[in-house]
C-alpha cells in the first residue's frame, strides 16, 4: 500500500461528560470517566503535532466540550497555528459570555445540536428540562459574537415530522447551515434502534421537504442532508474513507479511524500519549486495517464506486453482517441489503412511546 | 420569539465587490505546498484559476476589474471569461463562502 497523504481533519472528543443523555449518542456505550481525560498540556501537544502534520480543521467535540474549563486555552493554541476550529456543542449550561470568550480565543465556527424543533421534543430526547431555551440563548450568543452557526438536527422517529420546523427555526436563529442528519445506528443508537427507526413514508416525505427547501432557500440557508442508511441505495463514504483524510481521538487519547471503530474486535489502537501523531497516522495497525481498497471483498473490490464510497461504514458492516470487511449493507449491491430493509420495516410499530429509551449515561448500557 | 431576520440571496453583479467572510480563510498550507480554503466543516483546494479569483476577493476590487485583470493575465477576451467569473462567484455566494 502507498503511504497515506496528510490528514485534513481531526475530531477531538475532549470529554465524554455531557448534561444531555440522547439515546443515539455517537460515544461508545462504555463511557470514559473524567479522571481518564487527557490533560490540557497533552491536548495542546497533540494539536501542535496535528498542525505539523498538515491538519487544517479540528472539530472540538465530546460529550460536551464546554465542560472542559481549558477549552479557551485549547482554542487559542489551535488558532495560533492557523488551524480552523469548529465547536460541536449541545449549548446548555454555558455561562453568560462563554461564547464571546471562545470567539476572542479564536474560535471559527459553532455547530449547535438541536434535538427537537420544540421544547417538548428536545427535553424528551436529551432528558433535560429547560434544554431548548438554553439552546436558543446559545444560538443567539453565537450570532451576537458574529460567528457562523450550524444547527445539527439528528433525525429519527420522534422528530422526523419536525423537519419543516427545523428549517424555519434555522432561519429564525439566523443560522448559515442546517444539518438534517438521519441517525446512524451504532453505539447508543444501535441499542435504541427499535425505538428510533423512522417509517419509510416519513423518510420519503422528509426527502421531499429538504429538496424543496434547498431550492427555495438557495443562497439563504445551506441544508446538509445525511441520508438514512437503512433506506439508502448506496452507502456513505464513512469518514471520507477509513483513515484517508480524517480520524478522531477519544478523551483518554486513543486514536481511532472513526467513532465506533472500538466495536470492531481485534483492532489495535495507539494512544497519543505513547506515540507522536504522525507515527500513528502512518503506521497504526487500526488505521492500516481498512485503508485504501486492498482489504475489500466482492462486491466492493470490483465496484466502480469503490473509490467514491470506500465500501461504506465498517462498523455498520460488522453490526449487521458480522464481518467488518463486508460491504456495508446500506449498499443495494450487498447480499444483506434486504435484511437491513427488513430490520427497518420490523421496527415500524406505531409505538411513539419513549419510556423505554436506554438514555446515554454512565453504566446505563446493556453490554 | 422575535421575527426572523429577513435574508435574501446575494446576487453577484459586475459592480459587486466580493470578499470572503471572516470565517472563511484562504491560506497556504506548507505541508502540501498548496492553497487551502477553510470554511465551516469543509476544506477546499482551489485550483489555479479559482485561486486567482479568490485572492482578488478583497472587498475593494469589483467583478468588472477582476475580469479585466484576469483577461490580461490569461490573455483571453473579457467576454469569454465574464460568464465563468460571474458563475463561479455566484456559486460561491450561494454556498455562503463569498460576500459582497
Amino acid at each position: 500500500m502507498t503511504a497515506p497523504g496528510p490528514p485534513i481533519g481531526m475530531l477531538a472528543e475532549l470529554t465524554h461528560r455531557c448534561p444531555l443523555q440522547c439515546p443515539y449518542c455517537s460515544n461508545p456505550a462504555k463511557l470514559l470517566k473524567a479522571n481518564t481525560e487527557l490533560e490540557t498540556a497533552d491536548w495542546i501537544r497533540v494539536f501542535d503535532e496535528a498542525a505539523d502534520l498538515g491538519i487544517l480543521q479540528i472539530h472540538l467535540s465530546g460529550g460536551e466540550p464546554t465542560l472542559r474549563t481549558d477549552l479557551g486555552d485549547i482554542v487559542q493554541a489551535l488558532s495560533s497555528r492557523g488551524v480552523y476550529t469548529n465547536l460541536i456543542t449541545a449549548g446548555v449550561n454555558l455561562k453568560p459570555g462563554r461564547i464571546m470568550t471562545l470567539k476572542q480565543a479564536g474560535l471559527d465556527h459553532v455547530q449547535l445540536s438541536i434535538q427537537g424543533a420544540t421544547a417538548e421534543v428536545t427535553e424528551l430526547i436529551g432528558n433535560m428540562k429547560g434544554a431548548f431555551e438554553q439552546k436558543m440563548a446559545t444560538a443567539k450568543a453565537v450570532r451576537e459574537a458574529a460567528m457562523p452557526l450550524t444547527l445539527n438536527a439528528p433525525i429519527h422517529r420522534h422528530n422526523i415530522h419536525q423537519v419543516q420546523d427545523f428549517i424555519e427555526l434555522a432561519l429564525q436563529l439566523d443560522a448559515d447551515r442546517l444539518e438534517i442528519a438521519n441517525v446512524q445506528y451504532y453505539g447508543w443508537a444501535l441499542i435504541n434502534r427499535s425505538k428510533l427507526m423512522p417509517a419509510w413514508d416519513d423518510v420519503m416525505r422528509q426527502i421531499d421537504i429538504v429538496e424543496q427547501a434547498r431550492e427555495q432557500l438557495r443562497g439563504i440557508l445551506l441544508i446538509d442532508f445525511v441520508t438514512p442508511d437503512y433506506y439508502a441505495e448506496f452507502p456513505k463514504p464513512c469518514m471520507g474513507g477509513w483513515a484517508r483524510d480524517a480520524f478522531m481521538v477519544t478523551p483518554d487519547g486513543t486514536a481511532m479511524p472513526c467513532h465506533a471503530a472500538h466495536t470492531i474486535p481485534d483492532l489495535r489502537f495507539d494512544n497519543v500519549k505513547d506515540k507522536p501523531l504522525g507515527e500513528i497516522w502512518q503506521n497504526s495497525a487500526a488505521f492500516d486495517a481498512y485503508r485504501g481498497t486492498d482489504w475489500m471483498q466482492e462486491p466492493c473490490r470490483s465496484c466502480e464506486r469503490r473509490e467514491a464510497d470506500f465500501g461504506g461504514c465498517r462498523c455498520q458492516a460488522l453490526a449487521i453482517t458480522g464481518n467488518a470487511a463486508a460491504t456495508d449493507p446500506a449498499c443495494s449491491k450487498s447480499p444483506l441489503h434486504e435484511k437491513m430493509l427488513k430490520i427497518a420495516g420490523q421496527t415500524q410499530t406505531p409505538n411513539n412511546n419513549s419510556d423505554s429509551f436506554a438514555y446515554r449515561r454512565i453504566g446505563a448500557s446493556v453490554e | 420569539m422575535t421575527p426572523a431576520p429577513v435574508r435574501q440571496r446575494l446576487e453577484i453583479r459586475s459592480a459587486s465587490k466580493p470578499h470572503l467572510p471572516c470565517h472563511v480563510r484562504l491560506q497556504f498550507e506548507p505541508v502540501r505546498q498548496a492553497w487551502a480554503l477553510l470554511s465551516p466543516e469543509k476544506v477546499m483546494w482551489p485550483d489555479e484559476v479559482s485561486h486567482d479569483i479568490l485572492k482578488r476577493c478583497d472587498g475593494i476590487t469589483t467583478v468588472d476589474q477582476m475580469i479585466c485583470e484576469l483577461a490580461a493575465e490569461y490573455d483571453a477576451p473579457e467576454e469569454t471569461i465574464r460568464g465563468d467569473v460571474l458563475g463561479f462567484l455566484q456559486t460561491w455566494a450561494d454556498r455562503k463562502l463569498v460576500l459582497a
